[in-house]
């Protein structure tokens, strides 16, 4: 056996107990014979390295169940060249409504689709869609708070305070006729003397005047800027202000002011939502459907084991070992990619992809394997049939995956949703499928048939 | 070669007869009623209801009432055991809220467990992005296959490879598409964008299988000398296991997603299957003879324009 192929196997074989040990479920306290209370926990070495994530698969909506809902914004009435931060400016603002509603792992997306601006929020175990709707339809709210006269002229009672308005302002804060409608436009500047990034407003007519009025009656006073019912900002009045400008300073670092300015534009620019679509699917649904694919993937790939083994004897019981390392690579790919921006979603219409991609990799052997027969036939030596065998049958591999990448690609770039998860799963799957079918197959059988 | 007397070549004709069998009723069918298109498509909502018990008929006439009622489209309601499948025109938010307030009220027990409401623009889209993403697939595997069997020798051509592919390659989609047109109109059953993700795969099985066919034929062209439908011929012959032993294999277990796969994906299963099994019959019975046929053709008019 050739030094490079005994290299191979054996990086074969450390690839696949790396991969078992990414898939193995994550068990607290089980008892293995004399081994008592032990943890398994792939996550664990994540944590040693300080990574604050988890090796999970993250599953679609139709396997966890929840609700999609995908909003349309009407931008009749903003600019066009201000509508991707008007955009942006919702999508923060229904982040922080989605955060206050305590749904764990929500999605949020904005598209651009046909010159239609869409947000699309995906909030896994969430089956009330009205409510959620409720929740992040309503448009953002921009108030301004100033500390009120005296103890008689509270307004409301404390609960109805927004939150941390107390802390900056005192049990007295009173509510300002000043509100988001009032901003025309929020910015990030620089400060001229410092360079420090600080965030100007600008105010419409009525509003300079209504803000003209507040910083007068509150000069070196706190006012306080509220949004959806919290405090984000409670900057002090240095002096009045009669332009309509304002700007609000303050140790920010570029991000945060960003950020503020962002929020605040939100307020301003009450950007009207309306429904596109809505799915919501029931736990149990998505439960079922998951328990039924699973059960229908491993009775899949068994089936594929005895017809390859009752076709092909020995050639088909290694080839079906390359299957399992083919299935647990592309499965540890899948949870190593939720550690990247590019998480990789599980739904149901992946799954099939990932069914059809073990179809394909058992394609490629059958192809070397005819191959094989076929040399044998002709009177040549088991070794000298396998090399030449998986030599002819490479030319097809690779044309014929390669046409299957080509509309995998198309798929991805075209595919809303479900379309995009099963072409994402098939280029991996095929991938994969190649390495598995002409690297590990082969070094398998160099390896048994050498020795 | 075990198989050395079946000549496919010489019946190519016979062959092409059979596809035209298969594919013309559902073309018909295609034609005169369409696809069976689902809310995907043409925009709408979808709502299941879960019961304590069994549906009765009274049951799902007084759901409908109450949803026209509403001034909304019920266009169909499917009663499966302990649950409605209601199809409507696109109902919004608050008509929902008032529909399971009423239905809270009315049938003890009931739960809507799942509700879907797709907009009409949303439908065109997923339609025109389903007929671009297959146009162009089949531009770029056309473009693909010419590449890649430019080194064929002549008197074959390369383009001719891709040409034929691209037509066995419509010949599945006409099969799954005419299949599905009939069992739309008599059975019901809807076309989804699952529907589209099968019939796209079905694109790549295809020409994945084609290709396969194809290659042999590349090869024994660069060695043998025989003539150009003997060469054909001999390769189809020995790729013949191959291609049965895989489309077994994917059948065999798109089979096992049918019976254990569950609902959701039954007839996105079913469109595959439907597929897989044209796919291997196109690319072993219509492409590689396609190529004689075109091959015979330019030799015919070479020898008049001589």
């Amino acid at each position: 056996m050739r030094g490079n192929s005994r290299f191979l196997f054996w990086l074969i074989i450390l690839l696949t107990l790396l991969s078992v040990f990414i898939n193995l479920p994550n068990l607290q306290k089980i008892s293995l014979g004399p081994v008592k209370n032990l943890d398994i926990d792939p996550s664990s070495v994540l944590r040693t390295f300080r990574i604050g994530k988890n090796l999970e698969f993250r599953r679609g909506l139709d396997l966890e169940g929840g609700t999609s809902i995908t909003f349309k914004a009407d931008m009749s009435d903003v600019p066009k060249d201000q509508m991707p931060d008007a955009l942006n400016s919702a999508k923060t603002v229904i982040e922080r409504r989605i955060n206050l509603f305590g749904v764990s792992e929500p999605v949020i997306q904005t598209a651009a689709v046909n010159g239609d601006s869409r947000i699309i929020v995906e909030l896994p175990g969430v089956t009330d869609v009205n409510q959620a709707i409720n929740l992040i339809g309503t448009t953002a709210q921009l108030s301004f708070w100033e500390q009120g006269a005296s103890e008689s002229a509270r307004q409301a009672s404390p609960s109805a305070y927004p939150l941390g308005i107390v802390e900056v302002l005192g049990q007295n804060a009173k509510k300002t006729d000043l509100s988001g409608g009032d901003l025309q436009r929020s910015s990030v500047t620089f400060d001229q003397n410092t360079g420090n990034p600080q965030v100007q407003l600008v105010f419409s007519g009525k509003g300079a005047e209504k803000f003209a009025d507040i910083t007068k009656r509150n000069v070196n006073k706190i006012v306080a800027i509220v949004l959806d019912n919290q405090v984000i900002e409670a900057p002090r009045v240095n002096q009045a202000i009669l332009t309509g400008n304002a700007v609000i300073t303050g140790g920010f670092v570029l991000a945060q002011a960003k950020l503020l300015s962002t929020e605040l534009n939100a307020g301003a620019l009450p950007v009207p939502f309306s429904v596109l679509e809505q799915r919501v699917i029931g736990p149990t649904l998505g439960i079922e459907s998951l328990k039924k694919s699973l059960l229908a993937g491993v009775i899949g790939f068994l089936i594929i084991v005895i017809f390859m083994s009752i076709l092909y004897g020995r050639l088909g019981i290694v080839a079906s070992l390359a299957l399992v390392v083919y299935a647990l690579l592309v499965l540890s790919i899948f949870k190593i990619s939720n550690l990247t921006p590019y998480g990789i979603t599980l739904t149901l219409s992946g799954i099939a992809g990932f069914i059809l991609s073990i179809g394909m990799a058992v394609d490629a052997n059958i192809l070397i394997f005819e191959r094989i027969k076929e040399e044998k036939r002709l009177g040549k030596r088991q070794e000298e049939s396998i090399e030449i065998g998986f030599s002819r049958a490479w030319p097809s591999i690779r044309d014929s995956n390669i046409s299957t990448l080509i509309t995998s690609a198309i798929l991805y770039e075209f595919g809303t949703g479900v379309v995009k998860g099963f072409a994402l799963v098939l280029a991996i799957g095929v991938l994969v499928s190649m390495f598995s079918a002409i690297v590990v197959t082969r070094t398998f059988l160099r390896f048994f048939y050498e020795k | 070669m075990k198989n050395k007397t079946l000549d496919i070549i010489g019946k190519k004709n016979l062959y092409f007869a059979l596809s035209l069998i298969v594919v013309a009723p559902g073309l018909i069918a295609l034609l005169l009623f369409g696809l069976n298109l689902s809310i995907d498509f043409t925009g709408g909502s979808r709502l299941t209801i879960s019961f304590p018990q069994k549906v009765e008929k009274t049951t799902s006439e007084k759901i409908k009432n109450t949803l026209t009622k509403e001034n909304l489209k019920v266009s169909t309601v499917e009663t499966s055991g302990n649950s409605l499948l209601i199809r409507t025109s696109p109902m919004d938010q608050k008509q929902n809220i008032k529909f399971v307030n009423t239905l809270s009220k009315e049938f003890k027990g009931a739960k809507e467990t799942q509700f879907e409401t797709i907009g009409p623009t949303i439908g065109k889209e997923t339609t025109i992005n389903a007929i671009k993403a297959v146009i162009l697939a089949s531009i770029l595997i056309i473009i693909y296959i010419t590449w890649s069997f430019r080194k064929v020798p002549k008197p074959a051509s390369s383009l001719r490879f891709g040409v034929s592919a691209i037509i066995a390659l419509i010949h599945d989609v006409l099969v799954v598409l005419g299949i599905f047109a009939i069992l739309g109109h008599f059975f019901g059953v809807e076309v989804d964008s699952l529907f589209v993700t099968a019939l796209l795969t079905v694109i790549g099985f295809s020409v994945h299988d084609t290709i396969v066919v194809f290659d042999r034929i590349r090869e024994n062209l660069r060695r043998s000398s025989g003539s150009f439908s003997q060469i054909v011929n001999d390769s189809i012959l020995q790729t013949l296991d191959r291609s049965l032993n895989t489309s077994l294999t994917v059948l065999l277990v798109l089979f096992a997603l049918l019976l254990f796969g569950g609902e959701s994906i039954r007839w996105f299963v079913v469109a595959l299957l439907i597929g897989v099994a044209s796919g291997t019959y196109s690319s072993i019975f219509n492409a590689a003879p396609i190529l004689v046929v075109w091959q015979e053709w330019s030799e015919k008019r070479k020898k008049i324009t001589k």
